[in-house]
């Protein structure tokens, strides 16, 4: 066991932990992967105990908390947290949890708590980075050994916190990874959606759509970049679109709705030609070449406003990029040319929320935010007709695992034959499922990080 | 001119509601104005549908579609189909006028929706903007804000 400053951590046997590593890695193949990783109680303690620990995992933006005191309350995995702006003006993020009996310090989505969070408990004080202001009769306290208690430094804060371009990444763990090994060039996803403001800067837009889904989080991730689904799930929403405006004699120019509907219709080989990217651990996107996204109509004042921000050059250059979906491992997608970010948010092997924000480009024309908000409401809500698709296909994958006829899970489209490297950057035809298997890889690497004995010889 | 009465624009709100729960949607289309919207608000008290995300904001093109579809030949999440119920309560008329031909009603139900083993139960109240056109009530426009409309829902597959 592991001894800190008067308390204890309590670890697993390490034969136990042995034994884990050694079933994690049995359940990950190049080509398929087992029923597990989806139905699992098992694997989803795992999960949250190395994965969601051990990486980057995003929390909230910025300007959720712009002044000293907002905070902004979330999940990273299972573990409850506190996105709050410090008297110095940086963003901490704390473990929702009071240190003397775990009462949570703020339950509302978000707030203002002024200079200090106080428990409604015992009134325990702590000052918005979580260290212990004050105590109520504190000489109780006297001669009794709590000064050197883990618990006496108050609320603890997250391993260790990242802002880029004011999207608030966390990593629970106190050491591992740095952000810009774990995420390397990805971020020039998040990149081209800031420099997409004529200012450089986000702000997020009112509250996210709430969508809750009776399946494995993976699943969500998954459908993220998986091409082949569109003209099928979707021929029932899109496709009738699609009629429906023929029969009206395919009048132009086409409303916004139907901009952003259409485009689900696009036959294989559009999704083929526009590409998947994969980055090293688990990241990548669809749209390389073009997206679903690119024949939005123009914002009239767009253009001059961000040629007069950047040059018309690169205006143009940020502009011509229509990246799809980016996937950011663990469990975030992100659409840049919109403005979007997708939060799967694991809650049990079989049920995930998902919170789908959106944000206004500063300096841009509202028409833009408009068109944003549209395509959220239209796709990403409970009561989207895209939506009920998708998540029937979800929720009848997350019963049929539960059949015993097979055990393993196809991800074989455009595999190469043998293992794959992952450890570079790689663009591929836009149907291959290169990038779920790049997910799973990321997976294996770190739900094993922390354990010993680790089976795939990485370590 | 027509004049109406209090009950006969309850009369009206009652029959959209049994239009909807017997998925009478032609009918139920017919009721509106060609430039009426639907919205289902995702904040409490949200006052701008624009930017900031709704439930549903919907125009006629796609309230059309949202009904076509759900009798198509591969709509997945409707095999099978999902049946709703609405209980309303006596609508408040809270415009009554007959020179203008406007009027306005706010109505509380609740709403059950099933498909299979599942059921959900919504309380909402409904904003209804109604239009005399040609001596008859049309849905200028609707406001359907639920109570619960910033929790975590699963499918709401029919019309609240």
């Amino acid at each position: 066991m592991d001894g800190d400053a008067g308390g204890m951590t309590v670890t697993k046997a390490d034969n136990q932990a042995r034994a884990d590593a050694a079933y994690i890695a049995q359940l990950i193949q190049p080509h398929q992967v087992h029923r597990d990783v989806y139905t699992s109680q098992t694997v989803f303690d795992l999960e949250m105990q190395h994965l969601f620990t051990n990486v980057w995992v995003f929390v909230g933006h910025d300007s959720q908390t712009p002044k000293h005191g907002d905070y902004f309350t979330t999940q990273i995995g299972t573990q409850p947290v506190i996105q709050v702006r410090h008297s110095d003006g940086q963003i901490k993020v704390l473990h929702n949890r009071c240190p003397h009996k775990g009462t949570k310090i703020a339950i509302d989505r978000t707030g203002n708590t002024g200079t200090f969070f106080r428990c409604p408990y015992h009134a325990w004080s702590f000052e918005t980075d979580g260290a212990l202001k004050a105590v109520p009769l504190d000489r109780g306290y006297e001669n009794t050994g709590f000064r050197t208690t883990a618990n006496a430094g108050g609320i603890k804060p997250v391993g260790s916190v990242h802002t880029h371009r004011g999207f608030v990444f966390a990593r629970l763990a106190e050491t591992g990874i740095s952000f810009d090994d774990f995420f390397q060039d990805s971020l020039s996803s998040l990149d081209n959606m800031v420099d997409r403001s004529p200012e450089g800067q986000l702000e997020i837009a009112g509250p996210p759509l709430r969508y809750m889904h009776k399946c494995n989080w993976k699943m969500l991730v998954e459908n993220q970049t998986d091409t082949c689904h569109p003209m099928v799930a979707h021929q029932s929403s899109a496709g009738t679109a699609v009629r429906i405006w023929e029969e009206l004699g395919n009048p132009e120019p086409k409303p916004a709705a139907m901009q952003i509907i259409a485009p689900f219709m696009s036959p294989y080989e559009f999704f083929e030609d526009m590409g998947i990217r994969t980055w090293p651990n688990g990241h990548g996107h669809t749209g390389v070449s073009h997206s679903i996204h690119s024949d939005y109509s123009a914002i009239p004042g767009y253009f001059e406003a961000m040629s007069a921000a950047y040059g018309e050059a690169r205006a143009k250059d940020i502009l011509d990029e229509n990246r799809h979906n980016t996937i950011y491992f663990p469990n975030i997608m992100v659409k840049g040319p919109i403005q979007q970010l997708r939060n799967f948010i694991p809650l049990g092997p079989d049920k995930t929320l998902v919170e789908s924000y959106i944000y206004r480009l500063v300096g841009a024309p509202d028409e833009l935010l408009a068109r944003t908000a549209m395509y959220n409401r239209m796709i990403n809500a409970p009561t989207s007709i895209v939506g009920h698709d998708d998540l029937e296909m979800y929720e009848r994958a997350q019963e049929g695992l539960l059949s015993d006829g097979l055990e393993w899970v196809n991800l074989q489209r455009l595999f190469p034959g043998t293992a794959e490297d992952f450890s570079t950057e790689t663009v591929e035809n836009g149907t291959t499922e290169r990038q779920m298997r790049n997910q799973f890889d990321a997976w294996k690497t770190f739900m094993t990080t922390s354990m010993p004995d680790r089976k795939d010889g990485k370590r | 001119m027509t004049d109406f009465t209090n009950s006969q624009i309850i009369d009206f709100i009652y029959a959209e509601a049994r239009m909807l729960d017997e998925g009478r949607y032609d009918e139920w289309l017919a009721l509106w104005l060609e430039d009426g919207h639907y919205w289902m608000p995702l904040d409490y008290q949200q006052d701008d549908p624009h930017l900031t995300t709704s439930l549903m904001y919907e125009d006629m093109f796609m309230l059309k579609l949202r009904v076509r579809r759900l009798n198509g030949a591969r709509t997945y999440s409707q095999k099978p189909k999902s049946r709703c119920s609405h209980v309303i309560q006596r609508p408040f008329i809270d415009l009554l006028d007959n020179t203008a031909g406007l009027y306005q009603t706010n109505t509380s139900m609740h709403y059950v929706e099933t498909r299979l083993d599942d059921q959900i139960l919504l309380a909402l109240t409904a904003t209804h903007d109604l239009k005399r056109v040609d001596g008859k009530l049309r849905i200028a426009n609707k406001r359907v804000d639920l109570l619960n409309c910033d929790a975590a829902f699963g499918n709401i597959q029919l019309l609240p």
